[in-house]
């Protein structure tokens, strides 16, 4: 797959438009979102291989608005948000040729090292056994032990409003996403809030989760604002991070298609994921499936309702039961 | 720089009894900003607001805290003093001191803390406020009056005198509402139809007045002078331009056994029908319900004696869009159910009826041609038993209603007065709780009923009413004789509670005009606007708003119409400023707002904006149309950027509120 | 000296101007009593508070938020309290999922008519953040500090 989707890139630099792509970083695990304008640029440092989770969707909103058209590469859950900013308005679609790529799921390198693998140099290989190179001679990994979190409970490989796609269109996926919220949902209050207290206070205020949101990427940040009332350079010292991250994911909410970049980009390692998570499965359960960017019609949940909609209490009576 | 004004009421005892006014004055001075503080007995007063004016002008102040009553109540007093003094009546803030502070708290201490920390709620607001203008819209000078009872006819009436084209929509195939079925009136016995009937074709020839019969509201859009209202109008089956009334088709329809809604079922009807002879407009209908041609496509009688060709089988429902300046809800009631009250047998003897329906066997167009006759076996009753309160002034209990309504003291008396009249020789009981009889000559004519006409006035309720050997056996307590009665009866009137219309309620959705627990349409305020509803350009006209007899409800429906006129008269209208504001620099364009806003007052526009290095930026932009817009603020909390914000409710002056609660 | 001081919980109610407010300017007409640590809030409709509002009083030290709206159906502006519903169960659903006092949130529906409603809505209010004691878990929260 490296082979054809750089082979496409080059076509496509070639028939007069930008690319929108990987590149290599200083890690080979390390890879980041760039612009190709010279085929050069692409043969040297074009990449896609087991660890190109950047979402290109958010790039498009400044690409797109500017002369010209350019290309870009979608893997299937990147796809989701390249529709719900187009519902946004936030893409000019008529400046974008868009390519879905199918995925066998993105690596996270912790996980190798985590299946004891030392001294890692590079990860190849499609299909579902990778080839480590180490310092030690190459090993083996099966990919399902090397995925991202995200990417072990995929909730969809259907590549959605592409030009082209490379590889073969796929399928919504029964996925267990939910897990975790589940098992959240499950503890006592206190519990919940000690976990969270304990994942929360490491949050360093990076602000990397909302610079890589898709879903994050008003023309100002409300957290930028000083008129929002929200607005805060300087961290406290305990839990303080909280209400940044729940102000976020409110806002977020029902228009996060649960694409996971907050959570690849913490580099504090914060199960951000989990807080989009829990909105969506509430409004799965309360107003009926909903995935954010499955369509481009379909009203989103926080601006519609039901005449019949469950009251607030519902959270209260929910909780009783346990 | 803020030079706040801080003026505290008394409200004379009001509020000074529970809340140190001086001390709340003097903490207030200290705030940041206040630059006078003061309190006086009556700050509404005319030295009140001379004293606000001075103290403008004297300190040059740039916003005024007054700490009074609720707003509801004298925000708009308080803005107007402002606004003369040479301040933008929008720098005004009221912190509510008395509805929700002195009036709830009996310590003195207490209500003090609270006053103070209320009143550095509403100075921090103030520090963020914006001098505002008021918008026009223009007021369309057509009303909509629903509901063609007496109370729609009136108010029609009134409007259509001052020269303002009224539409009436009435549900029912005529106009004229419950008041065509009474007999007579009390006190004057005059009959009913008598002075009702030249109404109802003084509101059909008035060329102000168009009467939309058989027809409901299905939406209401819009605001006060721009209402946009559809009306389904029902197929009748029958042209209305073409019918002329004649009747002969209600005479050859052979479908003969439906129930005559106009005498309560107490006859049959055709299934083509006039509802009674002087129905307005006197136009048949079909009922889809009963008529043997709509249901299975064979008969046409109708059709075929019908010399105007009026009869059209295929009509269907018509959807009417019109636009109104004035919305006038005119209801009406119901009696309720006797479903629950079996104590009284209404279900098991058809002798035992309703006081509406006893109007009807009383009425010479009702179904015994107004000679008293039992509806069992159609014999004369000798004794008659009427029982009071069925269903009023049931306290807590599902079973009826709580409140007393109020017409059936006075009917009843009527009832009774009019047997013995009539009928000489018959005994009438009436068993009553209370009698209330407040009114011009209403305790008079009680009194003529007891003692002219020999009527027994029992204090006390029935438990059981009995059916048996033709005869009901009321069981009843006699309370100031201290005694069981146990009577034979031959009819039982029952005073059934009267309830708001259903239609009532779903209409006060479509008004947004709210209701009380009871569905009576809810007054703006109990005592000195109650004519008007809460929802600006919607009025209540008769017993929509609470039960009233017939000369209260032709007060009211006058009122109303004054109401209306003095709105239709207007050309413009001034718009609420506090209107929704899009920061262009910070919106996305994401159409969340446009989304949830009920007004449409939301469009977008791309817009090209100054990029870095002389570059120009094109950005889809949401933009307010501001004398649409009301002012609910659903789209800022949409809003994901925070670029939509409200004006007089901004984010920062809630803000500004809530910490200045918490601290 | 050691007298433990009656905890007197801060409580701020957002009231709809059009129903809840006016309902709770009723209770005070018919003076029906409720606690002082009621502060009310105006707000044009059900549909203005913003969840920040309500993250913002507990950062500032509010120990309990209710919100006030007109009944479902009945909002002035037709829609509002649906879009308010949606957003308070929410949010309060991820309040309770990071472990904070859920009973601390409210919503209630309350017309202009009932006044006596607003009263004991609040008293039972006041009771219930009362047993739960101050609100810790949600004041240290990131707010912006002047």
């Amino acid at each position: 797959m490296q082979e054809r989707v750089k082979a496409r890139a080059i076509e496509l630099l070639e028939s007069g438009v930008r690319v929108l792509g990987w590149k290599a970083g200083e890690f080979f695990y390390d890879v980041t979102p760039a612009v190709f304008t010279s085929r050069e640029e692409i043969e040297k440092e074009f990449v896609f291989g087991p660890f190109c989770g950047a979402n290109m969707s958010k790039y498009l909103i400044a690409e797109s608005r500017k002369e010209g058209r350019v290309g870009v590469f979608l893997k299937p859950c990147d796809t989701y948000s390249f529709q719900q900013l187009q519902k946004e308005h936030r893409i000019w679609r008529e400046n974008v040729y868009a390519v879905g790529v199918q995925c066998e799921g993105m690596c996270d390198i912790e996980a190798i090292r985590s299946a004891g693998i030392k001294g890692i140099l590079g990860v190849d290989g499609d299909g579902s056994t990778l080839t480590v190179h180490t310092l030690y001679g190459d090993k083996t990994i099966a990919r399902k032990d090397a995925l991202a979190e995200r990417c072990a409970c995929c909730k969809s490989k259907k590549m959605l409003g592409c030009d082209e796609l490379l590889g073969e269109q796929g399928e919504e996926l029964d996925s267990a996403r939910f897990d975790q919220v589940e098992k959240l949902e499950a503890m006592t209050p206190d519990e919940r809030f000690a976990f969270w207290r304990k994942e929360l206070s490491r949050c360093i205020r990076c602000n990397a989760c909302r610079n890589v949101c898709p879903a994050c990427s008003c023309e100002k940040c409300v957290f930028d604002n000083p008129n929002s009332g929200v607005e805060n350079k300087a961290a406290a010292n305990s839990f303080e991070e909280n209400l940044f991250h729940i102000i976020r994911a409110f806002h977020v909410a029902g228009r996060c298609t649960d694409c996971g970049e907050c959570s690849r980009v913490c580099p504090q390692h914060i199960p951000l994921h989990l807080l989009n998570r829990k909105f969506i499965k509430d409004i799965n359960e309360l107003y009926g499936g909903y995935q954010a960017g499955a369509d481009m019609e379909t009203r989103p949940p926080l601006t519609n309702f039901q005449m019949d909609d469950p009251e607030p209490s519902v959270v209260h009576e929910r909780g009783s039961e346990q | 720089m803020q030079k706040i004004g801080v003026f505290v009421c008394w409200c004379g005892s009001n509020i000074a009894a529970t809340v140190d006014v001086q001390a709340v004055s003097d903490a207030l001075a200290k705030e940041p900003g206040v630059v006078f503080s003061t309190n006086y007995q009556y700050m509404c007063s005319q030295a009140g607001q001379d004293m606000i004016q001075e103290k403008i002008k004297e300190y040059g102040l740039n916003g005024v805290v007054v700490c009074s009553c609720s707003p509801r109540m004298h925000e708009a007093t308080f803005r107007k003093t402002c606004e003369k003094a040479g301040l933008n009546a929008y720098m005004v803030e009221i912190a509510n001191i008395r509805e929700q502070c002195s009036w709830i708290h009996k310590d003195k201490e207490t209500g003090t803390e609270k006053a103070i920390i209320l009143g550095r709620a509403a100075i921090a607001k103030v520090h963020l406020n914006a001098p505002l203008t008021a918008g026009t819209s223009p007021v369309i000078k057509r009303a909509l009056v629903i509901g063609g009872g007496i109370a729609g006819i009136q108010t029609a009436l009134d409007i259509a005198e001052a020269g303002f084209p009224v539409d009436i929509v009435e549900k029912k195939p005529t106009i004229g509402g419950k008041m065509t079925q009474i007999d007579k009136t009390f006190p004057t016995l005059d009959c009913a139809a008598c002075i009702l009937t030249p109404k109802m074709v003084d509101a059909a020839q008035n060329e102000n007045i168009n009467i939309i019969s058989y027809a409901e509201v299905e939406s209401v859009k819009g605001f006060v002078g721009n209402f946009h209202v559809t009306i389904r109008k029902k197929a009748r089956f029958v042209d209305e331009s073409k019918c002329t009334g004649c009747g002969l088709c209600t005479e050859k329809c052979p479908q003969k056994k439906v129930p005559n809604e106009f005498n309560l079922g107490l006859d049959n009807r055709r299934a083509i029908y006039i509802p009674f002879a002087q129905a307005v407009p006197k136009v048949a209908a079909i009922d889809p319900n009963y008529c043997t041609m709509l249901k299975t496509g064979k008969c046409g009688v109708c059709s075929k004696v019908c010399t105007a060709g009026a009869i059209d089988y295929t009509q269907k429902d018509e959807l009417l869009e019109r636009e109104y300046g004035a919305i006038v809800a005119a209801t009406g009631f119901e009696p309720i159910s006797m479903e629950k009250f079996d104590e009284f047998a209404y279900s098991q003897s058809p002798d035992v009826v309703t006081s509406l329906e006893f109007e009807r066997l009383m009425n010479a167009a009702g179904p015994t041609g107004g000679t008293l006759l039992r509806p069992s076996d159609g014999t004369h009753p000798h004794t008659l038993v009427f029982v009071q309160c069925v269903g009023s002034r049931c306290d807590g209990g599902e079973k009826g209603k709580p409140y007393c309504s109020k017409i059936c003291c006075m009917y009843t008396a009527k009832h009774a007065m009019l047997t013995r009249e009539k009928y000489p020789d018959t005994d009438v009981y009436v068993f009553y709780i209370d009698v209330r009889t407040p009114g011009k000559n209403f305790d008079e004519f009680y009194r003529r009923a007891v003692e002219d006409y020999g009527v027994h006035y029992v204090k006390g309720m029935v438990g059981k009413v009995v059916p048996e050997n033709g005869k009901l056996k009321v069981q009843a307590s006699d309370l100031l004789g201290g005694q069981q009665l146990h009577i034979d009866a031959d009819m039982v009137v029952l005073a059934a509670a009267i309830e708001p219309d259903q239609t009532a309620r779903p209409l006060a959705t479509m008004l947004t005009a709210s209701m009380d627990t009871n569905d009576f349409f809810t007054e703006a305020h109990p005592k000195l606007r109650p004519v008007e509803s809460p929802t600006a350009g919607v009025f209540l006209s008769g017993v929509c708003q609470g039960p009233k007899d017939i000369p209260e409800t032709v007060a009211q429906a006058g009122a109303a119409a004054a109401k209306v006129i003095g709105l239709l008269a207007k050309d413009q209208l001034t718009c609420n400023p506090c209107v929704a504001n899009s920061n262009e620099l910070m919106c996305n364009g994401c159409s969340a707002c446009e989304k949830v806003c009920p007004y449409g007052a939301i469009t977008y526009i791309d817009k090209d904006f100054r990029g870095p290095n002389r570059t120009t930026l094109r950005r889809r932009v949401a933009q307010v149309n501001p004398a649409v817009c009301q002012g609910c603020g659903a789209c800022t909390v949409a809003c994901p950027s925070g670029a939509m914000d409200l004006k007089g409710f901004s984010n920062a002056q809630i803000m500004a509120e809530v910490d200045a609660i918490c601290k | 000296m050691q007298v433990a001081q009656e905890f007197k919980p801060t409580i701020v109610a957002f009231c709809c101007n059009w129903c809840s407010y006016a309902g709770a300017d009723l209770s005070g007409t018919n003076r029906l009593q409720y606690p002082a640590n009621v502060k009310i809030i105006r707000i044009p409709c059900s549909c203005r508070l913003n969840p920040m509002f309500i993250l913002r009083a507990f950062q500032r030290g509010a120990d309990g938020v209710i919100l006030c709206g007109c009944h479902p159906g009945d909002c002035h502006y037709t829609t509002g309290n649906y879009y308010a519903r949606r957003r308070m169960t929410l949010l309060f659903s991820m309040l309770d999922y990071l472990g904070i006092e859920r009973e601390r949130t409210r919503v209630e529906w309350v017309s202009a008519a009932e006044g006596a409603k607003f009263a004991a809505t609040m008293n039972e209010f006041v009771e219930t953040v009362t047993r739960l004691g101050e609100n810790k878990r949600l004041e240290d929260l990131r707010c912006k500090s002047e």
